[in-house]
């Protein structure tokens, strides 16, 4: 039963509601990352070396490119619900804080598809 | 009542420290770095899809001496938060509460992510 009334809902007061998905999101991202994070780290420890042909052949194979993007993707999502939850904690200048989860949400969002278009380049295009 | 300084938690100039709250704001702050690190990820996949002789440059950057150092800082971070992730993974599902254990998995896996470090360090940095 909520308490918060129609006169609540129009002057935004109470909570927000999206805690129960955020809480959610992040433990599936955090779960996906576990065997991605780790794939990531041992192939890079598994390279003879970082030459740009070395890297360039390893990351054009069909599987290292699907695990880069799924890799990219859940590392972007996961980053931004926790960086979200910092900025919600520590930043309390009402203006500031929406600001900083704009300013968040913008620079993930570029972060991702940045990496995403960079990964897909790589398996599709040819080499420079 | 704006500009009246309060104790703010967590209040860690008067509490007595234990690893349970040193951990978990380690994981919070590797967490953060992480996201740095993410960036530096983003830049060295751009200049690999760009060309050779971007990523030649961006590779002269990250395999210089003090860059390395940053590479160390950022394996210890991985392998800390992932393994701290996954005592948050097992406390959601309600185990590992009590007190032994909760202090006990929190030096596992403090130590765990050294170890994995050190080894990740020589095997892939150095």
């Amino acid at each position: 039963m909520s308490l918060v009334t129609p006169l609540n809902r129009v002057l935004g007061l109470g909570t927000a509601g999206g805690a129960g998905e955020h809480w959610w999101t992040q433990r599936l991202t955090a779960v996906a990352l576990v065997p991605l994070g780790l794939w990531f780290a041992i192939s890079l420890a598994l390279l003879p070396d970082f030459a740009y042909a070395t890297v360039i052949e390893w990351a054009q194979r069909p599987i290292t490119s699907i695990l880069l993007i799924l890799t990219v993707l859940t590392v972007g999502y996961h980053s931004y619900l926790g960086v979200q939850v910092v900025i919600e904690d520590y930043v309390h200048d009402k203006g500031l804080k929406v600001l900083a989860l704009i300013a968040s949400a913008f620079g993930h969002a570029a972060l991702a598809i940045a990496a995403l278009f960079a990964v897909l380049k790589i398996a599709f295009g040819p080499v420079a | 009542m704006h500009g009246v300084s309060r104790p703010l938690s967590p209040h860690i100039s008067v509490y007595s420290w234990h690893v349970t709250m040193a951990l978990s704001s380690l994981h919070r702050i590797t967490g953060l770095l992480l996201s740095l690190g993410a960036l530096a990820l983003a830049v060295w996949l751009v200049a690999l899809a760009t060309g050779s002789s971007a990523y030649a440059e961006v590779r002269d950057v990250y395999a210089s001496a003090w860059f390395k150092v940053l590479l160390v800082v950022w394996a210890f971070c991985f392998f800390f938060h992932l393994a701290n992730g996954v005592r948050h993974l097992a406390w959601d599902t309600g185990a590992g509460f009590e007190r032994g254990t909760i202090r006990a998995s929190g030096w596992t896996v403090f130590v765990a992510a050294l170890v994995a470090t050190a080894a990740f360090a020589a095997w892939a940095i150095f």
